[in-house]
């Protein structure tokens, strides 16, 4: 089986949905089709990038430039978990936060995977690390951006609470436990939505994009329950990884509640 | 006869609060001594900084200078320790469980009972307290905690008269009972009159005896 050949016609005609959509949100004045045609011009030009990079990276095998790929893909994905959070942490703690625990999250259970079940020689084969990485940053993200901000909101609007067990005594750690708890739940639930409705809702997009490709479903299905297993767990350590990192830098060295280390972006 | 340096130094430092150049913001720096059993009261202006200086003298704030209390200095103790034994009972209460027991490890029938509340209490919700009810009941949580020494911020700002009489009698018991010394924010200059031993002002960042 071959894969049918787009040509940039194709794209152009699909591009003509999304250019109507935005005239329709001119006649109902929505006041979104510039960002929506924004967006739409940003996947174009960053996939067609993309394409052009690993089309170079997949000639040249060498893992330094894996590993190259791998931290600008870090530092994105460290980026947009930070702009995600209402509430987040001032400073380099903001940053560093979330992507200290995506890397040593999404890194180790990727190269572990690569090595002890995909089993590829090398093991840094770019047709396999890079989209392997790439799914499990995307969803590692929204973990770690939905618990940090749980657990940064909710210190703010219990402070009265948090201090009052303080005040008694309590170990701060113990203060803030319910609502560590709480924002790690928070950031597990989206892959434990996907994982349950996985193929009877929705068929996720790498096998879509497998059986596109012309390979076996059953093939496809494969690689698929292995990503989610792996997307579960990056996700859940790394979200656990930060709150916990965040609900230690949410007290200074005398356990009193910090609300000042929190920036409000709005 | 021997002298006993030891004993002696340990009997006069016994519950003695102590506060050392305590400076928070605007306010201090602050030099005060609360006797064993003494009751302070301290006045001052809204925003002249009162709260901040008992949250403060409790490490909830980040601040210059120190506290002391028994001879022991808050920075040389865990912070929950000190927390436990210089007892902060703020302004407005919070609660962290939905019924009032919940709060509670080592509940004092006798002292519900002196404020006014049946034993069935612990079952009550918080969210159906009133505010009255909460500002009682979070001094009790504070009182059955055992701290050493209190720092009240006005403990009895929305309390009908017979509860004020009944909450400035209990803590006097516990004054009493155990030798606490009491940091005690009040507006009331006839509640200043009953219960303090001394009375301090806060003016312009400054502590003064008034």
């Amino acid at each position: 089986m071959r894969i049918q050949q787009l040509s940039t016609l194709d794209l152009s005609i699909a591009a003509l949905l999304v250019i109507a959509l935005a005239v329709l949100s001119l006649v109902l004045r929505l006041g979104i089709e510039r960002r929506l045609l924004l967006a739409a011009a940003r996947t174009a030009i960053q996939l067609t990038l993309i394409g052009l990079v690993l089309k170079a990276l997949f000639a040249h095998v060498a893992l330094v430039w894996v590993a190259l790929m791998a931290f600008v893909m870090l530092a994105a994905a460290g980026r947009e978990a930070t702009a995600r959070q209402r509430l987040r942490f001032a400073g380099a703690w903001g940053y560093g936060l979330g992507t200290l625990s995506m890397f040593i999250s999404s890194f180790s259970v990727t190269v572990f995977a690569l090595i002890a079940i995909i089993a590829h020689h090398p093991w840094y084969e770019p047709q396999y690390a890079i989209p392997l990485l790439g799914m499990m940053l995307g969803n590692t993200m929204n973990g770690v951006a939905l618990g940090l901000d749980r657990l940064t909101l909710s210190a703010r609007e219990q402070r009265t609470a948090i201090e009052a067990r303080l005040m008694l005594g309590h170990e701060a750690r113990i203060a803030v436990r319910g609502f560590s708890r709480e924002a790690m739940r928070v950031g597990l639930v989206p892959i434990m939505n996907a994982m349950a409705a996985a193929g009877l809702i929705s068929l996720p997009g790498m096998m879509t994009g497998q059986i596109l490709a012309g390979a076996a479903p059953v093939e496809a299905v494969k690689y698929q329950i292995l990503i989610m297993f792996m997307i579960a767990a990056g996700t859940g350590f790394a979200t656990l990884a930060a709150v916990s990192l965040g609900s230690r830098r949410l007290f200074d060295d005398r356990q009193r509640l910090r609300l000042d280390r929190l920036k409000d972006t709005g | 006869m021997p002298s006993r340096p030891a004993l002696m130094s340990t009997e006069v430092a016994l519950s003695r609060l102590t506060l050392h150049a305590l400076q928070v913001r605007h306010v201090g720096p602050v030099d005060l001594d609360i006797a064993p059993g003494e009751c302070v009261c301290l006045s001052g202006a809204s925003g002249a900084g009162k709260s901040l200086l008992l949250r403060a003298v409790a490490d909830l704030e980040p601040h210059a200078g120190g506290a002391e209390l028994d001879g022991e200095r808050c920075a040389d103790m865990r912070p929950s320790t000190w927390r436990q034994r210089v007892g902060l009972l703020p302004a407005e209460s919070a609660w962290w469980c939905e019924r009032v027991g919940a709060h509670f490890d080592h509940p004092r029938p006798e002292w519900f009972e002196a404020l006014g509340f049946e034993p069935a209490v612990g079952d009550w919700e918080i969210a159906r307290l009133s505010t009255g009810e909460r500002q009682r009941l979070a001094l009790l949580r504070l009182l059955c905690n055992g701290p050493r020494a209190l720092l009240l911020d006005e403990p009895t700002a929305s309390l009908d008269p017979a509860a004020v009489g009944r909450v400035e009698a209990l803590l006097d018991e516990y004054r009493r009972e155990r030798d606490c010394p009491i940091l005690w924010v009040t507006h009331d200059p006839a509640q200043t009159e009953r219960v303090a031993d001394r009375r301090m002002q806060i003016h312009e960042g400054r502590v003064r005896e008034a």
